[in-house]
C-alpha cells in the first residue's frame, strides 16, 4: 500500500483531515513529527495547512529549518512526491523547493471562502484523476496567499507549464475570482517533473460527499495512485 | 469553620487603608465581612485576592439567586452549570461541551486583543473539560457604522476573533452581528466554543488528594491583565481608555500547543484536575478548584515562572496573562506529565500542593502572605438582591407607536436589506476560517452552523441569537424570544435542540430599572428552556455595560446546540430549485411593535414586541425536525428580523457564495386578512418558518403541520429572476439580482474606508 507521510509542525492544524483524505483514497497515512530526521519509508509526503510556529515572522520562514525538512528535501531530490497545501506551500517556497513567494493578501485581510480553480495539467503527482481544463470549487483560507515571483520566474513558469492551478471566474459569482491578488491568478505550481507541488486551496476540506461536495478528493486518489506506480517502477 | 490563619505583609507592599480598599472595588459591607472572616485586617495580597473573587465577574453577587431558577436538568445533561463548560450527551458515547463568554470591556478599549483573548479563553474552558474544540461562534454588537470609531472597533474585533481562531485551527461556524446606538463605546464581544469528547474522558476542575501537586503549564506569568476581573465589573467611562495596558495579549500559537498538551494529559489519565487561569488568573483557578474539592491549597508564588523579575505575590496571583493552565496531579506523575508537555514544547512547573486544612494559602520565599478560609473565599461574598422596578420610560416606550407612515413596501424591503444588522455578514465571516478540520456541513451564512461528527453518522447544529430590541421593550417576552429564535434556527436545519449556554449582557444592576430587565429576561429564558426541554448548562454574566451615555440594551445572548441524528438530512436555508413549492409554517398576525421595520426604516424603537407563544414555538421545532427526518424539505429559514419579506428575499438571494439565485411568486391574498400590508410583510410574529419543497410533498407537509397544531400556508412557487409578492389586487416586484447586490454590499460599502490598522480615529 502506498504510504503518505503528513508532517506535523508545531502549529499545523490541518493534519487530521489531510490524513483522513489519504485514507479515504486507499492510502496508508502516517503522521510524522517535525523533529524526526527521516520519513519512515513513506512514498510521498504532504506538508499540511496551519500556522507553523505561529507564522508570527513570515509564513513558513521558521518551518523550513525544522529537522524533518532535510528528509523532505532528500525525497524531493530523489523524484519523490512532495505536496504542500496552504501553509505547506508557503514552507516549500521558503525552503526553495518551489520558486516565488506568498505574500499578504492584496486586500490585507484573511480570506476564507470557496474559489473556482482550473486544473492546468494532469501529469503531476496529485492531479492525474482530473481532466485538464476542469474547473473545481474548493475552499481557501489564508492571510498570506498572494503568489508573487520576479518576471523571469513567472515567464519560465508559464513557458514550462508549471502553473498547476489557476483561479478562474465562473458565471453567476459576485466575488472577485482571484481571492488574494496572486500574479497570473496562480493558485498552485509544481516543479518541472510535476513531483513537487504546492497550492493554496484546501482540497482535503471538501473531499467527502456528506459535506455537499467531494471535489477535492481526487488530489488524494491521484497522489496515492501515482506514488504507488512510482514504487512499482 | 477552620482555625483562623495568620499571614504577614510582603515586604514593601502598601498598607491596607480605606483608600486602598476602595480602589479594590470592595464596599464597606464586603470589607467588614472580610475582617470577620479573617478575624484580622487582610494583607494587600489578600485584599487583591478578595477583590478578584468577590468581583461581580467571579462571585455573581447580584445574579446568583436569579440564575438558580434556571432549569438545569435533563436526561441529556452530563455536566450542568458550575464547571468550566456545560456538557450534553450525544449518541454512541460522544458528548458535546460548550460555553459562551463575554469579553466586552477589554474589547471596548483594545478591540483586537480584547476579542482575540476572548476566543482564547473560551477555547480553554472547553478543552479543560477534555473536549477537542471543533467550532467557535460569536455574537458581536456595535454602534452604527457611520461613526468612525465604531468602524475601527468593528474591524479590530473581527480581525482579533479571526486571527486567533484561524491560527488555532478551529472553524467559525455561525454567529450574529448587530448594530444599535446603545453599543457605541460599549461593544459586546460574546464568544462561544463547542467541543467534542468521549463521555468517558470527561475532566473536571475539582482538586483532591492531600499532598497532590499544583502545576503551572503553558505561558509564563507577566504583569498584563492585573485586575481584569474587577475592570469587567465596573461601568465604562472616559477614564477606561487608561485601562488599555490591563488588556491581555493573546498568543494563539501557544494556545494550540496548550490545547494538544492538555488533551493528551487528560485522555492519557495523567492528571486529577485542570483549569484555565482565566479571569483572576492563578487566584480563581486555584481557589475554585480547591473549593469544589473541599480541600485547601498552598501556592508558592516564588516558584511560578514569570516573564519579568521582581514580580510580587500580589501581581503573580492577579495576573491574567493568557495561555496558562493550572493542573492538579499526584506527585509520582510529574515526570510523565513533563514528558507530555515537552512533546508540545511546553513546561510544567510545580508551584504548590493540596492541603487538608481548607485554607487558601499563598507563600513567597517561605513567608505566608495570604491565608484565607478557602470555601468562604469562593462562596462567602455577600449576595445582593437589589430592587427591580421597571422605569416609566420603559413603559412609555412599550406604549409608543411611530407617528410617520412608511415609504411603501418596495422601498422598505430594500432599506431593510441594506441595514447592517440584517444585511449579509459575508465581509465578517470571510475573515474567519469556516472549513478547517474538514467537517463543516453548513458553514456560516444560514440559520445555524452544522458540523459532521467524524466517524459517525450524526451531526451537531449550533447558533447564537438574541433580539436585544425585543428584550429592551419587554424583557420577559424578549428573554423567551431569544431562546425561541435560537431553537428555531437549530430546528430549521433539521436538528433537535438540546440545550443552551447564555451570555447575559446588561447594564449596572444597582439601578432598579436595569435589575428589572435582568430578572425578567432570566424569567423568560428559564420558562422557554423548560417548555423546550433545553436546559441551561452554564454561561456568563456581564454587567456594568454602561458607557457615559447610558446602559446597553439588555442583551441575553443565547448559544444553543442541537443534534442532527442523520447528518445527511441537514436542511439548508435558501431556495435550491426552480418550481419548488413555498410554504409558510405558523401563524401571521402582522405584529409590528418592536420590529426592525419600525427601528431601521421609521427610526422608532418602540411598541410591545410580539408575545412569544412557547407552545407554538415548540410545535414548530418538532414539525421542522420531523419534516427534515422524512426528507420533505428542500430548504427552511426562520422568520425573525424583518419578517416574511426579509426571509423571502434571503431565500431568493441564496447563500454567501451562491452562483445562482431564484425568484419567487407568492400570493398572500387568502391569509391573515386582518393584517396590514406592512404587518404581513415586515411583522415579526414568532413561531414561523419559510420552507420550500418538491410540489409533490405539499400535501404530506400540510398533514404533518396539522398534526403538530400549526397552520401551513401554501404561498407559491420558486422560479424566474424576480421576487413577486401579491396580495388581493396589489403586487410588489423586486429584481433578485438587485436585492442581492444591496444585501451583500451593505457592510463592505460602509467599511471601505477603514482597516484595522489605520482606522483609529
Amino acid at each position: 500500500m502506498t504510504c503518505v507521510a503528513v508532517i506535523r509542525f508545531p502549529g499545523s492544524n490541518c493534519e487530521a483531515e489531510t490524513l483522513a483524505a489519504v485514507v479515504r483514497a486507499g492510502g496508508d497515512a502516517l503522521l510524522v513529527d517535525y523533529r524526526d530526521t527521516h520519513l519512515h519509508h513513506a512514498d510521498a509526503v504532504i506538508l499540511p495547512g496551519g500556522f507553523a510556529y505561529g507564522d508570527y515572522l513570515r509564513s513558513g520562514a521558521i518551518a523550513r529549518f525544522a529537522p524533518v525538512m532535510q528528509a523532505v528535501k532528500a525525497l524531493a531530490d530523489a523524484g519523490g512526491a512532495v505536496v504542500g497545501i496552504c501553509n505547506g506551500f508557503q514552507v516549500l517556497c521558503e525552503a526553495r523547493l518551489l520558486p516565488g513567494a506568498l505574500q499578504r493578501n492584496a486586500q490585507q485581510r484573511f480570506v476564507s471562502r470557496p474559489v473556482d480553480v482550473r486544473i492546468e495539467r494532469n501529469d503531476t503527482v496529485c492531479t492525474a484523476d482530473y481532466d485538464v481544463g476542469e474547473v473545481i470549487r474548493i475552499p481557501v483560507a489564508h492571510g498570506e496567499g498572494r503568489y508573487v515571483a520576479d518576471p523571469a520566474t513567472l515567464t519560465a513558469l508559464e513557458a514550462e507549464h508549471r502553473v498547476l492551478l489557476r483561479y478562474v471566474p465562473v458565471a453567476g459569482s459576485d466575488l472577485p475570482h482571484n481571492p488574494n491578488g496572486s500574479l497570473h491568478d496562480i493558485a498552485g505550481i509544481c516543479n518541472a517533473a510535476g513531483t513537487v507541488v504546492g497550492f493554496m486551496p484546501h482540497p482535503e476540506r471538501l473531499a467527502d460527499r456528506v459535506l455537499g461536495s467531494d471535489a477535492g478528493q481526487r488530489f488524494f486518489s491521484s497522489l496515492v495512485r501515482s506514488a504507488r506506480v512510482e514504487v512499482a517502477a | 469553620m477552620t482555625t483562623v490563619a495568620v499571614a504577614e505583609p510582603f515586604p514593601g507592599e502598601r498598607e491596607v487603608t480605606d483608600q486602598v480598599v476602595r480602589e479594590h472595588k470592595l464596599n464597606a459591607t464586603e470589607y467588614r465581612a472580610i475582617i470577620a472572616l479573617l478575624e484580622r485586617a487582610p494583607t494587600l495580597t489578600e485584599l487583591g485576592i478578595f477583590s478578584a473573587l468577590w468581583s461581580e465577574h467571579c462571585s455573581y453577587k447580584h445574579t446568583k439567586p436569579v440564575l438558580r431558577r434556571f432549569p438545569v436538568d435533563g436526561p441529556q445533561v452530563v455536566q450542568g452549570p458550575g464547571e468550566n463548560a456545560g456538557v450534553l450527551r450525544l449518541p454512541e458515547g460522544w458528548a458535546v461541551a460548550f460555553k459562551i463568554e463575554s469579553h466586552n470591556h477589554p474589547s471596548a478599549v483594545e478591540p483586537y486583543q480584547g476579542a482575540a483573548t476572548g476566543v482564547g479563553g473560551i477555547l480553554r474552558d472547553v478543552f479543560t473539560m477534555g473536549a477537542r474544540p471543533v467550532a467557535v461562534l460569536n455574537s458581536l454588537r456595535l454602534g452604527p457604522l457611520d461613526d468612525p470609531r465604531n468602524r475601527y472597533l468593528f474591524a479590530g474585533i473581527v480581525k482579533g476573533v479571526g486571527d486567533y481562531g484561524n491560527c488555532v485551527g478551529i472553524p467559525t461556524l455561525a454567529g450574529e452581528v448587530c448594530f444599535a446606538p446603545c453599543y457605541t463605546g460599549n461593544p459586546l464581544v460574546n464568544a462561544m466554543a463547542v467541543g467534542l469528547l468521549r463521555e468517558a474522558d470527561l475532566a473536571t476542575a475539582r482538586a483532591h488528594g492531600v499532598g497532590n501537586i499544583l502545576l503551572a503549564v503553558g505561558a509564563k506569568t507577566g504583569r498584563d491583565g492585573i485586575h481584569g476581573a474587577s475592570f469587567a465589573s465596573e461601568d465604562l467611562t472616559a477614564e477606561s481608555e487608561k485601562r488599555r495596558p490591563q488588556v491581555q495579549v493573546g498568543d494563539p500559537f501557544t494556545e494550540k500547543l496548550l490545547l494538544e498538551a492538555s488533551l493528551a494529559l487528560i485522555t492519557g489519565g495523567y492528571i486529577i484536575a485542570i483549569q484555565d487561569m482565566g479571569a483572576a488568573g492563578l487566584t480563581s483557578s486555584s481557589a475554585e478548584m480547591a473549593a469544589r474539592g473541599g480541600v485547601g491549597v498552598e501556592v508558592d508564588t516564588s516558584k511560578v515562572p514569570t516573564r519579568e523579575p521582581g514580580m510580587t505575590p500580589y501581581e503573580i496571583m492577579l495576573s491574567e496573562s493568557q495561555e496558562r493552565m493550572l493542573v492538579v496531579a499526584a506527585p509520582h506523575r510529574l515526570d510523565a506529565i513533563r514528558a507530555v508537555c515537552r512533546q508540545w514544547d511546553l513546561d510544567a512547573t510545580p508551584i504548590g500542593h493540596v492541603t487538608d486544612d481548607g485554607i487558601f494559602r499563598v507563600v513567597h520565599d517561605g513567608r505566608v502572605v495570604a491565608a484565607i478560609p478557602g470555601k468562604e473565599l469562593v462562596d462567602g461574598c455577600p449576595m445582593y438582591s437589589p430592587p427591580a422596578v421597571e422605569s416609566d420610560a420603559a413603559k412609555n416606550r412599550r406604549a409608543f407607536a411611530p407617528m410617520v407612515s412608511g415609504p411603501g413596501c418596495s422601498v422598505t424591503l430594500e432599506r431593510l436589506l441594506d441595514a447592517p444588522t440584517i444585511a449579509s455578514k459575508r465581509w465578517v465571516f470571510e475573515q474567519y476560517d469556516g472549513t478547517v478540520r474538514g467537517g463543516s456541513v453548513m458553514p456560516p451564512g444560514g440559520d445555524a452552523g452544522v458540523l459532521r461528527v467524524a466517524d459517525t453518522g450524526f451531526g451537531i447544529a449550533m447558533t447564537v441569537d438574541c433580539n436585544a430590541r425585543h428584550v429592551l421593550l419587554d424583557p420577559y417576552e424578549g428573554g423567551k424570544g431569544a431562546v425561541a429564535e435560537a431553537a428555531r434556527n437549530i430546528a430549521c436545519t433539521g436538528a433537535q435542540p438540546l440545550g443552551i449556554t447564555d451570555c447575559l449582557n446588561f447594564g449596572n444592576p444597582e439601578k432598579p430599572e436595569i435589575y428589572f430587565q435582568f430578572v425578567e429576561a432570566c424569567r423568560g429564558i428559564g420558562e422557554a428552556c423548560r417548555t423546550f426541554g433545553t436546559p441551561v448548562t452554564g454561561g456568563n454574566v456581564s454587567l456594568y455595560n454602561q458607557n457615559p451615555v447610558g446602559a446597553i440594551d439588555p442583551t441575553p445572548t443565547i448559544g444553543m446546540v442541537g443534534l442532527l441524528a442523520d447528518v445527511t438530512k441537514a436542511v439548508p436555508s435558501h431556495f435550491r430549485m426552480p418550481g419548488d413549492a413555498i410554504l409558510l409554517l405558523g401563524e401571521t398576525r402582522g405584529h409590528l411593535g418592536g420590529s426592525a421595520y419600525w427601528a431601521e426604516v421609521l427610526d422608532t424603537v418602540g411598541g410591545a414586541p410580539p408575545p412569544v407563544n412557547l407552545t407554538a414555538e415548540h410545535g414548530l421545532q418538532r414539525l421542522l425536525v420531523a419534516a427534515a427526518d422524512r426528507r420533505l424539505l428542500r430548504s427552511a429559514h426562520d422568520l425573525s428580523d424583518g419578517g416574511l419579506a426579509v426571509a423571502l428575499a434571503e431565500c431568493c438571494i441564496g447563500g454567501p457564495w451562491a452562483t445562482v439565485q431564484f425568484g419567487a411568486d407568492v400570493d398572500l391574498g387568502r391569509h391573515a386578512d386582518a393584517a396590514s400590508d406592512e404587518g404581513w410583510l415586515f411583522g415579526e410574529d414568532g413561531a414561523r418558518a419559510l420552507v420550500s419543497c418538491d410540489p409533490a410533498h405539499v400535501a404530506e407537509l400540510q398533514r404533518l403541520a396539522h398534526d403538530h397544531g400549526l397552520p401551513c400556508h401554501y404561498l407559491g412557487l420558486t422560479g424566474g429572476s424576480d421576487l413577486i409578492v401579491r396580495r388581493d389586487a396589489r403586487s410588489w416586484r423586486w429584481s433578485v439580482a438587485r436585492l442581492r447586490a444591496i444585501y451583500v454590499d451593505a457592510i463592505p460599502r460602509r467599511m471601505a474606508t477603514v482597516t484595522a490598522r489605520n482606522g483609529a480615529p
